[in-house]
């Protein structure tokens, strides 16, 4: 009796006509596909992408050369080299990141005593040329320069929990 | 009645304008039944499907074609040249041909022939060979199996098709697919669907084996065999096969709108208050919304169902489908001489 109620059932197809209103439903649901160069899903604040190097407000550099950042960097992506100035301060004559070594892991930014090197929300670039994944100490500052606004309203909203 | 040059030459030219009326569009259903697939299984995944080229992606198809048909058709080493290029106009061919004798209305068919049943019956399974020689020709064990596994299905599921449309003549009395219709005129519940339902369903997922679609495409099981029959091939003969699988699923179609579901007649005939409008009257439209009807369950089932395994194939094929049409062919027989379902009421 059982098997021939089963056999009657499978006839039937009632379970295919359970998929089918399953696919059918979902065939009327909004969709999840986001247009990506047209829209784009929110950022967060602590978003980890291209490297910056920061300026105080009066033009100076923050960068105080103590290579914490190097020493702390897991993937050996940033190159230092330093020299004392005339008026005694140590600065950097060199200071370079690698993005192809670079795992965007925010090591760098955490153990930055001065917020000099931070990481942006940028995260569409790209390169055209080899050697052109090396970022130079130009570079950083000039990416700094470009969004210190942002990077200095992304850090005052998470300063509470550094 | 003298038959001048100029005569066969007319009838040459009209003829081949019939011809062109009829593959021109059928080529442009093939692109947009592409398009229609991509989208319609995305949106069941809840994505978007194609939306960057054109307006909603809808110069997809197009792009694709132009892609296909600039890359190179590679020749496998050792493989029989000429078998490998007739083998994708020998699928294609059959799939053209059969759209001869589909009545679009009551008057808009190419050739309104006495055995059109029996000539879409032979076309389908010449497209056998189109594979078989494509798997031979390659001179590729996986191009090899996978052949052998669409033909053996195509072949199996013919059997079980032959019989859903014995059903089907023996109610309508008649061979001639415009007769077919006529012999459902009456509205929705006088379509051969509700007396034949076994056979309807039978025929349809037939259909789907048939054309090697899923759930039944073992021969494209990407995990096992990749393409099938046709993994050799690439460029213009690659979108020759992709033109006939798709032409043919188009075909299946047709064919259950016709055969089951009333072809061009309309489903509210006779119904007091639609009256002798438009929508009372049968016209190509109707056939034509019937024909996508049952193009979008090819794809709603591919997006549905997972892949059955070749053993169940067969095992559906012919210890369920044959002996369940062989019981609704008496079943129909028995309708037909006791006057329950009466021809053109």
């Amino acid at each position: 009796m059982n098997t021939i109620t089963r056999y009657l059932k499978s006839l039937m197809l009632l379970e295919l006509g359970k998929g089918a209103a399953v696919t059918l439903r979902y065939f009327f649901e909004p969709k999840f596909t986001i247009h990506y160069p047209e829209e784009k899903t929110p950022k967060s604040n602590r978003f980890r992408g291209l490297h910056a190097l920061r300026r105080y407000p009066n033009g100076e550099e923050r960068c105080i050369a103590c290579k914490l950042c190097e020493a702390v960097c897991p993937a050996l992506a940033i190159t230092i080299d330093s020299t004392q100035h005339e008026d005694g301060t140590r600065r950097t004559t060199r200071y370079e990141i690698d993005l192809f070594k670079c795992v965007f892991c925010g090591l760098c930014e955490e153990s930055c005593p001065v917020d000099a090197i931070v990481e942006t929300g940028i995260l569409e670039y790209h390169f055209e040329n080899r050697g052109e994944n090396i970022l130079t100490k130009e570079q950083l500052l000039a990416i700094g320069d470009r969004y210190e606004e942002t990077i200095a309203a992304n850090l005052r909203q998470d300063a509470a929990y550094r | 009645m003298p038959e001048t040059w100029w005569d066969q030459m007319l009838y040459m030219i009209t003829l081949l304008l019939k011809i062109a009326a009829v593959v021109v569009p059928l080529i442009l259903a093939v692109a947009y039944y592409t398009y229609m697939e991509r989208k319609v299984i995305g949106f069941m995944q809840v994505r978007r499907g194609p939306t960057r080229i054109g307006p909603l992606g809808l110069l997809q198809p197009f792009a694709d074609t132009f892609k296909l048909l600039l890359k190179e058709i590679v020749l496998p080493a050792n493989a029989d040249k000429f078998l490998f290029l007739l083998a994708p106009v020998l699928a294609l061919a059959p799939a053209f041909a059969a759209w001869v004798v589909i009545p679009f209305n009551d008057t808009m068919v190419i050739a309104d022939i006495d055995a059109g049943l029996l000539y879409i019956l032979a076309m389908s399974s010449v497209g056998v060979y189109g594979l078989i020689i494509a798997g031979w020709a390659s001179n590729s064990k996986y191009a090899f199996l996978g052949a052998l596994r669409s033909s053996a299905q195509m072949v199996s599921y013919e059997i079980a098709m032959g019989f859903a449309l014995i059903g089907v003549l023996i109610l309508s009395g008649t061979l001639n697919l415009r007769e077919i219709v006529l012999a459902q005129q009456g509205g929705l519940l006088d379509w051969f669907w509700l007396p034949l339902l076994p056979l309807f369903v039978v025929f349809v997922i037939s259909g789907l084996a048939e054309t090697n679609r899923a759930p039944f495409d073992v021969a494209e099981g990407e995990s096992e065999i990749v393409a099938g029959f046709h993994v050799e091939y690439s460029g213009a003969a690659f979108a020759v096969f992709f033109l006939a699988e798709y032409a043919n699923m188009i075909l299946i179609s047709a064919l259950t709108a016709i055969l089951f579901a009333g072809g061009w007649l309309s489903p509210f005939e006779g119904l007091w208050f639609i009256g002798d409008t438009f929508l009372g009257q049968g016209s190509i439209f109707w056939f034509l919304a019937k024909t996508l009807f049952f193009m979008y369950l090819f794809l709603w089932w591919r997006a549905t169902f997972p892949r059955y395994r070749y053993d169940q194939i067969m095992r559906l094929g012919w210890k369920v489908f044959v002996p369940i049409t062989m019981v609704w062919v008496m079943v129909a027989a028995v309708f037909s001489v006791l006057g329950i379902v009466v021809r053109g009421s």
